[in-house]
């Protein structure tokens, strides 16, 4: 029961505190009336059941997939590689942490000139930011296989193809959930900077769109929209994990 | 075929390898690359049906001789005949155990146990006859009803009962095991030594059991032998034939016992002397 009601109480707080802070706003600028929780669901309503939001929202989360998909399609074979090579990783583990640790949205200039203006240049900018904690945790996943399962594999004779369809992915596909899952909320934070920049739908572009259009409120709804899609995007990536490992 | 035999110092060594065995091994030597020899001039016969416990301390290369044997690894010299032919890549009638149960998580009970049997290198089986094996192997152990349940929501107990099912359902001639037990607590470790006798009677298998448990030795095998030295060398055998169940023979299991820690003890003096005189030339 207190599993339920704690969480509930966390967000009612966080509610409070968000209809005392507009309050006090509004008493310095009036405007900021807009800025209040009923205003905002108000407006979230009117949102989610018009036509005018969702392009965006569809926008968005095919952005989300295609970065992911890349971060993937690249992540994974340079973490096995890298799992599975120790000079491969000595190379290359000191350039990983450097280009990790710089803000993909740095690259957004970059990403412009070279790409172009449209989805590819917010395409690289996910991936580039996706694609770390996947490698990382495919690497790990590689370093950690249980011995045993490559000896059983040995055992049966198992040719090259069985020991890495059969043992060795399904083995760190744990690890690699574990990586998408970060992923995804690192994907999430980037995406709406990246679609504030150079293209004219998602979210990101939403939310400034309302600014200039001084609808406050509608920009309190998308944020709460943000939130709950991430929320949304993972808890799917957790039940995949958990699923998978059937806890 | 056959490699060079260093003569027989020791037990077994320098006469060939015995065809009616199930396994059969002469001249065994295994070094790591550039390392000095983890055993050498090994000779092992195991007889069909026969449980034998190869016991020694840590680090003696009791795992190592299992792994050559299994042919894992490939012995630095020496031959090993299974079923009478020249070993040259794992058996498939050849099942391991682990002292970890080393279950696949991704995988339930049945599929685990069911685990290789599909692999290209092993016999062709029919889709029902590899589940016939599964649910065979499964209710051997007692696991019947568990087919369709997790390795993460196992027991420890349960998990290697299900890694003992696996080994079965290969139809194995020679069961390999790795200090299989010593990861449980003393209850479930002592039904566990019950059961492997128990299949391995009713499977009509032969069972290497390395261990480094006196008592665990005692009441499995039918026979033992101590590995110890550096390179490892096999030192002593019994041929232990107390009546089953073992636990109603306390006076021919305890000599047997003391038998085996004097030997442990002549062998620790032995290796004590050969540092000294190492030492002072």
């Amino acid at each position: 029961m207190l599993r339920l009601i704690l969480p509930l109480a966390g967000l009612a707080a966080a509610l409070l505190l968000w209809a005392a802070g507009a309050a006090w706003l509004t008493q310095r600028m009036p405007v900021a009336a807009d800025f209040a929780p009923l205003p905002s669901a108000d407006a979230l309503w009117q949102l989610v059941g018009g036509g005018d939001l969702w392009p965006h929202v569809w926008l968005s989360l095919k952005r989300v997939l295609v970065g992911l998909a890349l971060a993937i399609a690249i992540g994974v074979p340079l973490g096995v590689l890298t799992g599975l090579s120790k000079r491969f990783a000595q190379g290359t583990t000191p350039l990983f942490q450097f280009l990790r640790m710089v803000s993909p949205l740095s690259w957004m200039p970059l990403a412009v000139m070279v790409l172009g203006v449209g989805d590819a240049p917010v395409y690289f900018l996910l991936a580039f930011a996706a694609v770390w904690p996947i490698l990382l945790n495919t690497a790990s996943g590689v370093a950690q296989l249980d011995p045993n399962w490559l000896l059983l594999a040995r055992s049966l004779s198992a040719t090259r193809r069985e020991t890495v369809f059969r043992v060795v992915l399904p083995g760190i596909t744990e690890h690699i959930l574990t990586g998408v899952r970060l992923a995804i909320g690192i994907i999430w934070i980037v995406l709406v900077p990246a679609e504030m920049l150079g293209v004219s739908a998602g979210l990101g572009y939403f939310i400034l769109d309302t600014r200039d259009r001084l609808a406050y409120s509608e920009l309190m709804a998308a944020i709460l929209l943000v939130g709950a899609l991430g929320y949304a995007l993972d808890y799917l990536a957790r039940t995949a994990h958990a699923r998978w490992l059937h806890r | 075929m056959n490699a060079p035999l260093e003569g027989g110092r020791l037990y077994g060594a320098g006469q060939p390898a015995v065809e009616g065995h199930a396994l059969s091994a002469r001249g065994l030597a295994y070094a790591y690359a550039g390392a000095a020899s983890v055993f050498a001039d090994v000779a092992i016969d195991i007889r069909h049906r026969e449980i034998v416990c190869l016991l020694g301390g840590s680090g003696c290369g009791k795992s190592s001789l299992l792994r050559v044997l299994a042919r894992l690894e490939a012995p630095t010299a020496g031959e090993i005949r299974f079923l009478g032919e020249v070993l040259t890549a794992p058996h498939p009638r050849a099942a391991l155990v682990f002292q970890q149960a080393s279950l696949l998580p991704w995988l339930d009970a049945a599929g685990n146990v069911g685990f290789g049997l599909d692999f290209d290198h092993q016999p062709a089986l029919s889709r029902s006859e590899r589940a016939e094996r599964v649910g065979h192997a499964l209710s051997a152990v007692g696991l019947a009803g568990h087919a369709h349940r997790y390795p993460a929501q196992l027991s420890g107990g349960m998990a290697q009962r299900v890694a003992l099912a696996r080994a079965l359902a290969r139809q194995p001639q020679l069961l390999f095991a790795d200090e299989p037990f010593s990861a449980l607590d003393a209850i479930t470790r002592a039904e566990m030594q019950d059961l492997l006798v128990e299949l391995v009677h009713r499977w009509h298998t032969a069972a290497l059991l390395v261990t480094h448990d006196i008592d665990e030795a005692i009441l499995v095998a039918d026979r033992i032998l101590l590995m110890g030295g550096a390179p490892g060398r096999i030192v002593r055998e019994w041929a232990v034939d107390i009546e089953r169940p073992r636990e109603a023979q306390p006076v021919a299991v305890t000599a047997l016992r003391l038998d085996i820690l004097n030997a442990l003890h002549a062998l620790r003096a032995h290796s004590y002397e050969h540092h000294q005189t190492e030492g002072k030339t």
